[in-house]
Parts: structure tokens; C-alpha cells; sequence
């Protein structure tokens, strides 16, 4: 553990991983002082301008929002959108600086969940063998059978639009690999000794398994989770994107950027007018996604020389 | 061998019922009301209760569960995926409709990739040294970190937006006229690019490929990526192996050491990321033909979640999955016959 934290730290490629990532964690924790909210939800990207078209960088709040806040009692702190306006006057600025919360929770959240049934499944299945591994892994073959995407897109189009039936969805459709390689390194740690030890001292199964195998293979699938916390980002943005993900102008990057679609174009004579549209939420995505990828990239190459070409 | 293909062939009927009812699993999610709408297309028949009632009756679906999912795989059978309100005709005649498109983008996509991306990751494993192994690292993690509807608006960005040279959608206003209503424009394969040449039409031929540059490259650059790293690290790693050593101290010339002695073994693990790297591009392709409005199946599927058409996002669904099941089983197969230590274990 010593040594892989220190090679972390000493890996130019990972050591740009962590700093990137540092950089979003300060941003998610300060949101409420880099972007006070205005309205009781934070999660509400509020309004420059009620106009449909994208407003430029250094926008200043119009005066009838203005007007609407402070009669609410609202303190305005600050009045600029100093990324601009999406079309309808949602501020860029303030919807990727909460949109960072957005990303982690929904990062964490989903692979976290979609580990534990992995474990679940992946160990039990390992353990007793026989019939119940073939069940469990023909189970798991089949949820294997549906892209990731398209499966994410008819789950959440079922369940409705909302952050939290996205990460259902990808949780529902996102345990397989987990699975997968729990099992692998199960059927090859329960031939050793101390298991062998652990089962003539009469200890329960489940205790076996959670007390004596899974802290000795749990590495890979830590490792595995770290790298899909940025794929989960991008799927769930491409849902938003798709427009069946968050709802409207909920602070969330995907959301930013399915916005950006109609304005990319720009109007005629004027190409690429409404750049910021998607330049800042697209670098924003990018290089959190960048981030997770060189962490989980150098912790592959640490766990596994020989799978260092693999992708 | 055979023992092996049978065995896998024995398993598709397992995960074909698997597929269909964790579909139908989801599906039941939606109440009666919403489930009958997926059949009907006239929305007055929705709104009498009477009628509808006995359209519930009628297709089963207030039926309990198992009774239900028989109902619901026997109208499968018959095709009956019910009513694209999306597209505004049945579910299954919209997906043949559509299938054609996404499959010329999906092969003009796939065969660049396997032939050329193959060839490079031989060469630059043969000239190994580490500032290609660098680059193409971090070219990988980078392309990889780039999402695709991010990648493809810049692309629309600036070869649309600012140069205006690559137009989203299929075709021209003009080619269209020509290719659906022109009298002397034969459909052979609905594949525009290929039915314009058998026609003889030049003008169309080039049109279409310039509607499908951008989507092609958009699909194609993450799969460029990965497949050029896994064959120049798979390469190199059997160049090390001692038999590689034998052919060479034996005199055998370089050229056949690489193309007939490496290659050969080198590109077992190719062929499962190649398979893979196909699915991945179905999946790929609701988000690349949404930003190139490309009307294929993809863009359909992304418009019906949009308008809540429960019917087509299923029958998408479906369609998608048992390409995908079939995909898989092609796969193993090829695996089979390529590798002997697969064959006889």
C-alpha cells in the first residue's frame, strides 16, 4: 500500500491526475463561496437574462431578474457571467462550479454501489462454485448483452427524468465488471492455505469470505472502480446530453453542454459566435474524466506490468 | 472444436430469454395505461376509458407477470415491437428503415480502423522505441477522457460552423430529391454510398461521403486509440517469446518472422478487443448521429427518449441487444477457430 501511494506521487502522469483532481475536490467543497447560491436548492442554475439566445462572457445580470431577487430578499453577490449564458440565460460559471458536486456524487455514488453488488455477486459466485456460479454468471452474461449506453438510456427513459434514476440506471446496468474480476481472483485465493485453515476451524462461509478473502482481493477491483468513476461522468453527462438525464437547468455538466447543441453552429455570418457554450463545460468534463484516467492508469501499471498495453 | 461451438451454440437460447425478459422486466415498470399507449397510435382511443380497457384486455397487459411476458414474446415473434410515435409508423418497419443508415456509418467506421489501425500497431511495434510508446499512450488516455458528444460538436464546430465543409444529416437537399423521389435512382442496398455508384451517380456518391466523414471520425477515434495500443503492446510482447528467437537464429528472414510467425499469434488478443470495440460503437452511435443529426437508428432512439416513445426506445433496445448477443457468439466462435488452446480446453 506504502509503495503504491509512493509511486503514485512519484509517476509524472499521476501526479498531474492528483493535482487535477485536488483542484475539483477544493472547487466542489467552496462551491457555496465561489457561487452562492441564489435560490434554496443550489442545484438551481439561476438566470442572467430571460433571452433564448446564449448570452457572452461578462454578461451582466439583467435588471428584471435583478429586480425579481431583491424583492425575494436575495442579496446578489455577484452579477457577471464571466463564462457567459447558455441559451435562456442559464450562467455557465455557476452551473460547472456546482455541476462539480454534480460529478463527484454521481461518480462515487455509482461506482460504490455497482462494487458492493459486484463483491456480492462476484464472491458468492466464486465461493460455493457449481451450480450457483453457473447461474450467477450466465446472470451476469446477460446484463453483459446490452451496450452500456443504449441500456442507461431505456432505463432512465422508463423511470423518468432526475439525477437520481440516472444513477440507477447506471448502477443497474454497471456491476458486471466488478463481478467479473472478483471472481477471478476468488477461485485463485481459495485453493491457498489460510482458507483451507479458516474452514477446518469450522468458521461460517460468509465469514471466510468477508473476513479472510476479500481483504486479500479487493486490490484489482479498487483499482477497476477508480478507473470508472470518469466513464460513469461521461455516461451520465451523455444522457443529460441525450436530454433524458438531469432535468432542466439543474447545475450539471452534461446538462451544459446538451444546451450547446443548438448554438454551436452560431447564427449565419457570425461561425462560432457561441464558443463558450460548450468550450467551458466540454474542458470541464475532459479534465475530470483526465484526471481519474491517469490515477487509474498508473495504478494498473502498479498492480499488473503485463497488462500495461491493455485499454 | 465442434463439441465447443455446440456448447456455445446451446447457451444463445438461454441469453436470448434473459435479454427479452429483463426488457420485459423493465417494460412492466410502466403502468397498464402507458404500456397500452406503445400499441396504440390513435391517442383519442387513449383517452376513452372503455376502449382502452378493452385494449388492456386484449393485448394482455394487465395480465400477472409470467402470463404477460409470454403474451409480450409472442407478439415479439410476430414482429409486433407496436407504434413509433417518434417516427410516426410501427416499431419494427421504422427499424428497417433506419437500419441501413447506421449500418453504412458503422462499417465505413469499423473497417478503416481493424485494417489500417492493425498495420500500425505492427509497425510502430516493430520500430519499438519509447517516444512513440509515450505518445501513443497518452494520445490513448487523452482520447479516452474526451467524451464523444464533446468531441463531435468541436468537430461539427469547426468543420461545419466555421469552415463549412462537412454539413450535418445524410444528404444534400438536392441529393435527397434525387435518391427518394427520382425515378431513375435505384435502391439496391440503401446504402447511398454504394446504390449511388451502382447507379452511376458520381454527384450523389460524393455528397453522401461528405455527410459521412465527420460522424465516421467521431465514432472511430477512441476505437483508434485503443486498438493501436493493443496490438503494439500484444506485438512486442510476443516479439520477446523464445520461438520468435528460434526462427530468427535459424536464418528465417525478417519479414516472415513478423507477418507469418508474430502476427499470427500477436493478434489473438486483437480479435476479442475488435469484437468489443464493434459494440462499443452501437453504442456510440445514439450520441454521434444525435450531434450529426444523422437520421439512423440512433438519432431515432435519442428522439423517442426525448418524447417519452416507450415503444421505439424498446424496440431499440431489443434490436441493439440481439445484434449485440449474436456479435458476442460470432466472436467466441472466430476465437475458436483461431485459437487451438481455446479449441481443445
Amino acid at each position: 500500500m506504502k509503495r503504491t501511494l509512493r509511486k503514485l506521487f512519484s509517476n509524472v502522469t499521476s501526479l498531474i491526475g492528483i493535482l487535477l483532481l485536488l483542484f475539483f475536490v477544493v472547487i466542489a467543497i467552496f462551491a457555496p463561496v465561489i457561487a452562492p447560491p441564489l435560490s434554496d436548492d443550489p442545484y438551481n442554475t439561476p438566470r442572467m437574462s430571460w433571452d433564448i439566445n446564449p448570452q457572452p462572457p461578462g454578461f451582466p445580470m439583467s435588471d428584471n431578474i435583478r429586480f425579481i431577487y431583491d424583492t425575494m430578499g436575495k442579496k446578489v453577490k455577484w452579477n457577471k457571467a464571466i463564462f457567459g449564458t447558455e441559451g435562456g440565460g442559464y450562467d455557465i460559471f455557476y452551473a460547472l462550479v456546482w455541476g462539480t458536486r454534480t460529478a463527484f456524487k454521481i461518480g462515487i455514488i455509482t461506482v460504490a454501489s455497482s462494487m458492493l453488488i459486484g463483491l456480492f455477486i462476484g464472491s458468492i459466485s466464486a465461493y460455493f462454485g457449481g451450480w450457483v456460479d453457473e447461474v450467477l454468471m450466465r446472470i451476469t452474461d446477460i446484463f453483459l448483452s446490452f451496450p452500456f449506453l443504449v441500456a442507461a438510456m431505456v432505463l432512465t427513459t422508463i423511470l423518468g427524468k432526475g439525477l437520481d434514476k440516472v444513477m440507477i440506471a447506471l448502477i443497474t446496468f454497471g456491476w458486471m465488471g466488478y463481478a467479473r474480476v472478483i471472481r477471478g481472483s476468488i477461485l485463485s485465493a481459495k485453493e491457498e492455505t489460510y482458507v483451507m485453515a479458516a474452514k477446518a476451524l469450522g468458521i461460517k462461509d460468509g465469514r471466510i469470505i468477508w473476513r479472510h478473502l476479500l481483504p486479500n482481493t479487493i486490490f484489482p477491483v479498487l483499482v477497476q472502480g477508480s478507473m470508472n468513476i470518469g466513464s460513469m461522468v461521461i455516461t451520465a453527462a451523455a444522457l443529460s446530453f441525450l436530454g433524458v438525464g438531469a432535468p432542466m437547468g439543474y447545475a450539471d455538466w452534461g446538462q451544459m453542454v446538451s444546451f450547446a447543441r443548438n448554438w454551436i453552429i452560431g447564427a449565419p455570418g457570425h461561425a462560432g459566435q457561441y464558443w463558450y457554450t460548450v468550450f467551458y463545460p466540454g474542458i470541464f468534463i475532459v479534465l475530470f474524466v483526465l484526471a481519474w484516467n491517469l490515477i487509474g492508469d498508473t495504478l494498473r501499471d502498479i498492480l499488473d506490468p503485463r497488462l500495461r498495453g491493455e485499454l | 472444436m465442434v463439441a465447443y461451438i455446440i456448447r456455445r451454440l446451446l447457451l444463445l437460447p438461454v441469453i436470448l430469454f434473459g435479454v427479452t425478459f429483463l426488457i420485459f422486466c423493465m417494460f412492466s415498470l410502466l403502468s397498464p395505461q402507458e404500456r397500452l399507449a406503445t400499441y396504440v397510435n390513435n391517442p383519442a382511443t387513449l383517452k376513452n376509458p372503455q376502449a382502452s380497457e378493452r385494449l388492456i384486455r386484449k393485448y394482455h397487459l394487465n395480465d400477472p407477470f409470467p402470463l404477460g411476458y409470454i403474451y409480450w414474446v409472442r407478439r415479439l415473434a410476430k414482429f409486433d415491437l407496436g407504434w413509433s410515435k417518434a417516427d410516426n409508423q410501427p416499431v419494427w418497419d421504422a427499424i428497417c428503415q433506419r437500419f441501413p443508415t447506421t449500418l453504412e456509418l458503422v462499417i465505413y467506421s469499423v473497417i478503416p480502423v481493424i485494417l489500417v489501425g492493425i498495420w500500425l500497431g505492427v509497425i510502430s511495434a516493430v520500430h519499438h522505441n519509447d517516444i512513440v510508446d509515450q505518445s501513443i499512450r497518452v494520445i490513448a488516455i487523452v482520447g479516452w477522457s474526451l467524451p464523444t458528444f464533446i468531441f463531435g460538436l468541436f468537430v461539427l464546430f469547426i468543420f461545419y460552423g466555421i469552415l463549412g465543409w462537412l454539413p450535418p444529416g445524410r444528404l444534400s437537399t438536392w441529393a435527397q430529391d434525387i435518391v427518394y423521389t427520382g425515378k431513375h435512382f435505384h435502391s439496391y442496398t440503401h446504402l447511398i454510398t454504394i446504390d449511388s455508384l451502382l447507379n452511376g451517380n458520381i454527384p450523389v456518391f460524393l455528397d453522401a461521403l461528405r455527410h459521412l466523414v465527420a460522424p465516421i471520425i467521431t465514432l472511430s477515434y477512441i476505437s483508434w486509440a485503443s486498438l493501436l495500443r493493443i496490438t503494439r503492446s500484444s506485438m512486442l510482447e510476443t516479439l520477446r517469446k523464445d520461438y520468435i528467437r528460434t526462427a530468427r537464429s535459424k536464418g528465417v528472414d525478417e519479414h516472415s518472422v513478423i507477418h507469418k510467425h508474430a502476427e499470427k499469434n500477436a493478434l489473438i488478443p486483437v480479435v476479442t478487443v475488435a469484437g468489443m470495440m464493434i459494440i462499443g460503437m452501437l453504442g456510440g452511435v445514439v450520441i454521434t448521429e444525435t450531434v450529426f443529426t444523422y437520421p439512423g437508428m440512433g438519432f431515432w432512439a435519442a428522439t423517442a427518449a426525448q418524447q417519452l416513445d416507450y415503444a421505439s426506445v424498446i424496440g431499440f433496445t431489443l434490436f441493439f441487444a440481439s445484434i449485440m448477443v449474436l456479435g458476442n457468439l460470432a466472436v467466441d466462435v472466430s476465437y475458436a477457430l483461431i485459437d487451438p488452446r481455446v479449441r481443445l480446453g
